[in-house]
């Protein structure tokens, strides 16, 4: 099975992008299924299995990370793409939590980021970019030519060795080296693992304790002044 | 060194093909594209800066030297022999003028050493074309529709400074064109203006006439609209010379048009 992830801030044209490539690849004579995991709320899945008739499928996240939910049901994910026919499984994640990334090391990891946005973007998005093996500039239509040249250049300086394609992806234009990417990668293989590793620790307010105040908490907690350190046993 | 740029026939809006056997742009030529609002002038410039291969909408091809252009062209800008200026009028960037050139001219200017100068020089050739001066700390998102066309023009010439020039609709936003087009004239490149300004048309070699997204006709410049071109360019100076007093509060009585008649 081929699999390709693509994660990246909301409204920075996931959906789009891989619209096109699933369109693409279909037209190269691929099966494709598509996954969308996102933490509430999301249509994506509907949308393309209405415009392209392939197997589709969401999952909400809901308590758990988006970057760690995909990993719980990756495996399962990938079982029902092969059930369902498919010889390639995209995933679109939410991408909200910037500490993670949901890349694996069979497959491609992808990140979509639009050139509208600020130029400290790539500096702000960490593992989901250095992580990445290719990043997916869009909206290259919005911006003058010297922009997407120095917003290209900001991305390099964080991610020297991710690869940088753009896109307008609302007319599909650039979409053919993405597509060629996807079936360059290595496969998915049993017994995958995450890229990089996680950040460890979580603290009481992810189990719901509400008081404001790192006095209040206990595991990982962090102080205005001071470095992050362990409270308790 | 570039000697020609290819576009092969792709098709309009409704699918009917271009309008010509292919479009071949040699070096040192003066172009411009014409047509109505809406039919695809920008779409075809696009084409040629992103070298489209069949996957824009249009499905036109463009060749370099009568061939694909090697992907570096595409993907390292250290490389790109295309200056395009946009139509954009506003910057998104929200960098300070002088760090967003020197980093563009880093990527773009082997030379590492020249990038300084190159800074300073394109902010002298922006100021040329605007009222009010551009300041190198000044954030680029804070610019007017002048000065941010004034500066893409400064950038594309002087830090882009490739053998290819696109030009959208330099008229617009109240720049002093004619100052950039006799700047931008000093360099042999191909220039290809989109244009509804009949200074500029007549200017050019031949100009590519566009509707409904195909392209219809390729007219070269004549000997009668050479000599009508004198006669324009007069009038031209003449609104410009209206334009300009305006701008600085004063009364206009027609005076500025007595030369004309
Ligand atoms: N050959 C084509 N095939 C399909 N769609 C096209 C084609 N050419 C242009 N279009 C579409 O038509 C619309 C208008 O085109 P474009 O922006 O290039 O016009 P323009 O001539 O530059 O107009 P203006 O003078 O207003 O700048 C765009 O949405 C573009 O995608
Ligand atoms: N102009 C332009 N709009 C785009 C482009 N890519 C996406 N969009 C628009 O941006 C919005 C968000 O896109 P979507 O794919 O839903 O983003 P997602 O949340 O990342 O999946 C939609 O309105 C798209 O049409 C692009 O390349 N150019
Ligand atoms: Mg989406
Ligand atoms: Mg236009
Ligand atoms: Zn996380």
């Amino acid at each position: 099975m081929r699999l390709a992830i693509c994660a990246g801030p909301a409204t920075t044209g996931k959906t789009a992008v891989l619209r096109h490539v699933a369109r693409k690849l279909l037209s190269l004579g691929h099966k494709v299924a598509f996954l969308k995991i996102d933490v509430q709320y999301a249509e994506e899945d509907e949308q393309l299995a209405a415009e392209l008739g392939i197997p589709t499928r969401k999952v909400y996240s809901g308590e758990l990370c988006p970057d760690h939910c995909s990993v719980m049901v990756l495996g399962d994910a990938l079982a029902w793409a092969a059930a369902a026919g498919a010889d390639v499984l995209l995933v679109e994640t939410a991408g909200l939590c910037l500490r993670c990334a949901p890349y694996v090391d069979g497959g491609l990891g992808l990140i979509v980021m639009e050139a509208t946005s600020g130029m400290n973007l790539p500096l702000k998005v960490g593992p989901m970019l250095s992580l990445a093996d290719l990043a997916v500039v869009t909206k290259i239509d919005r911006v003058s030519q010297a922009e997407r040249e120095v917003f290209r250049a900001r991305i390099g300086e964080v991610a020297p060795r991710v690869k940088v394609r753009e896109v307008n992806a609302l007319h599909g234009i650039g979409i053919d080296p993405i597509v060629e990417e996807v079936l360059a990668a290595p496969l998915a293989f049993e017994g995958m693992q995450l890229r990089g590793n996680p950040p460890v620790g979580t603290c009481t307010i992810c189990v719901g304790k509400k008081d404001i105040g790192w006095q209040s908490h206990f595991g990982v907690v962090r102080p205005l002044d001071n470095q992050t350190f362990y409270r308790g046993e | 060194m570039i000697e020609r740029i290819t576009v092969t026939t792709g098709h309009g809006r409704n699918g009917e093909a271009d309008g010509m056997e292919r479009l071949e742009l040699r070096m040192g030529d003066v172009v411009s594209i014409v047509g109505p609002t809406g039919s695809g002038k920008t779409t075809l410039i696009n084409d040629i800066e992103l070298f489209a291969d069949g996957d824009t909408p249009s499905g036109r091809r463009v060749l370099i030297d009568g061939a694909r252009p090697p992907a570096e062209y595409r993907h390292d800008p250290a490389r790109h022999p295309i200056a395009l200026i946009t139509q954009h009028t506003t910057f998104l960037s929200d960098l300070p003028v002088g760090l967003f050139l020197s980093t563009h001219a880093k990527i773009r200017c082997t030379v590492a050493s020249g990038a300084v100068d190159l800074v300073e020089e394109s902010l002298a050739f922006a100021n040329q074309l605007t009222g009010e001066p551009i300041e190198a700390h000044s954030r680029m998102t804070e610019l007017s529709g002048g000065q941010t066309r004034a500066l893409l023009i400064a950038d594309a010439a002087i830090i882009c400074s490739t053998p290819i020039v696109l030009l959208d609709e330099v008229e617009n936003a109240g720049i002093h064109r004619t100052r950039a087009i006799e700047l931008l004239r000093r360099y042999r490149k191909i220039f290809i203006f989109v244009t509804h300004d009949p200074r500029i048309a007549l200017l050019s070699d031949y100009r590519v006439v566009m509707k409904n997204g195909r392209i219809t006709a390729v007219l070269h410049t004549d000997e009668a609209e050479r000599i009508f071109a004198v006669k324009v360019s007069r009038l031209d100076d003449a609104m410009s010379d209206l334009r300009d007093r305006l701008r600085h509060g004063m009364r206009l009585d027609g005076t500025e048009l007595r030369g004309l008649a």
